[in-house]
């Protein structure tokens, strides 16, 4: 029975995929990735990774679905192309049909079991604190890909805010919807953000035991706050604001400053007090959270509009 | 026995009717020849077929906490998809008021 469900979950995940490169125009597209990437969260969870498919279906559906739509707003209607040279289709078909059975034969040529630390991870997990091996991985045995990460998400947003007008990126962000709010807007927003960052809040504390963590109570969190803003409820923040630029580098740099203290206090970058592990990796998460939540909102309103005319 | 038989049996024949109303909904939308009406039945259906298909698997719950907790999804669908479906239709109505005032003004000019 649940093998016929993975079976059609695969299917509808081919299908999905070719649905999204075969519309043909950039709006519908977006729709279909973001269809995609739902199915896809459904796939990690048969594959008992909830708190991948939480970051996906956050993250990879959710917020980059958004942003996409936003592109396809903003961009100017593609002039008429030039007729592609006819050997480029049959060529990008090629070149990925090659890579898919090259990702196969690498797939299927794994040795039986696969190799993993998996065994070592929860060896060494003991030792954090954390009932989450995955928050172990993130934040203990992998912390310089995290902390790299956060660095990333902070430079794509200095990459949005770099289209703005404003060197100085001081003003607010262009509205995401009409003004003033529609009223469901405003009920929605009244009635379900409560609740959505209570939902948030409980992702972050619950991510030391359970599924869940920094990235997907940030993502909830950012989409709560844009919720408030669609619903007029708060005023779309302008860049410039001290608070917000310190809330944006409260994260990466907060856990650069714990990595190089690692040294004083562990002997190794990265290291974590002994004896306050658990409280230092908690601070740690709340700090990353919030810099992600404020990141990810951003992002989504786009860069910052002229001071003159905002 | 009997008991796990009943609710066996419930949790099919509610599970069942609500993947129908589902199936009914994604007909509407796919068929249905106005955006109005196909929001309409988009969400009259999927909210009655949520609502079954959690009643149908309330009896297979394994504590009161998580029976709580499917309730309260199908509150937050419901509650977030009739709200999205109000702005929808407003953002319709909206736009075919617009088209409506941008395309006359052509013919009423001196």
């Amino acid at each position: 029975m649940s093998l016929l469900f993975d079976a059609v979950l695969c299917l509808l995940l081919l299908l999905g995929a070719l649905g999204v490169v075969a519309t043909g125009a950039a709006r519908p597209a977006v729709i279909a990735f973001i269809g995609y990437g739902l199915l896809l969260g459904l796939a990690w969870v048969r594959l008992d990774a909830v708190d991948v498919a939480l970051t996906e279906i956050a993250i990879g559906s959710g917020i980059s679905g958004v942003v996409l739509l936003h592109c396809v707003r903003a961009l100017p209607a593609p002039p008429r192309a030039p007729a592609a040279h006819p050997m480029l289709r049959p060529l990008a078909a090629a070149i990925a049909v090659a890579i898919a059975a090259a990702l196969a034969l690498a797939v299927l040529a794994l040795p039986e079991p696969a190799p993993t630390r998996a065994a070592d991870v929860a060896a060494a997990l003991p030792a954090t604190d954390l009932g989450n091996p995955v928050t172990g991985v993130l934040l203990v045995f992998r912390a310089l890909d995290t902390l790299l990460e956060k660095v990333v998400l902070f430079l794509s947003l200095v990459g949005v805010w770099a289209l703005s007008r404003d060197p100085a990126c001081r003003g607010r962000p262009a509205p995401l919807s009409p003004e003033p709010a529609p009223a469901p807007s405003a009920f929605l927003a009244r009635v379900l953000a409560p609740i959505g960052v209570l939902v948030g809040l409980y992702l972050l504390w619950a991510g030391a035991d359970h599924p869940g963590g920094a990235f997907q109570s940030g993502a909830v969190l950012a989409a709560m706050g844009l919720l408030l803003v669609m619903g007029d409820q708060i005023r779309v923040p302008a860049a410039g604001n001290r608070s917000l630029r310190l809330l944006m580098l409260a994260g990466p740099f907060g856990f650069l400053a714990v990595g190089f203290a690692g040294w004083a206090t562990a002997g190794v970058f990265l290291g974590y007090p002994p004896g306050a592990e658990k409280a230092v990796i908690i601070a740690v998460e709340v700090a990353i959270t919030l810099s992600i939540a404020v990141t990810l909102a951003l992002i989504v309103l786009g860069p910052p509009a002229d001071e003159g005319r905002s | 026995m009997a008991m796990s038989l009943i609710a066996d049996a419930f949790t099919l024949v509610f599970v069942a009717a609500g993947i129908a109303f589902f199936a009914a909904g994604t007909l509407g939308l796919v068929r249905l020849p106005q955006t109005l009406s196909r929001i309409h039945a988009l969400t009259k259906a999927d909210n009655v077929g949520l609502a079954l298909v959690v009643l149908g698997l309330l009896p297979q719950a394994g504590n009161i906490f998580d029976a709580a907790k499917m309730v309260a999804i199908w509150l937050l669908a419901q509650l977030a998809s009739g709200a999205v479906a109000q702005v929808m239709a407003e953002a319709v109505i909206a736009e075919a008021r617009d088209g409506a005032d941008a395309s006359p003004p052509e013919e009423s000019r001196p």
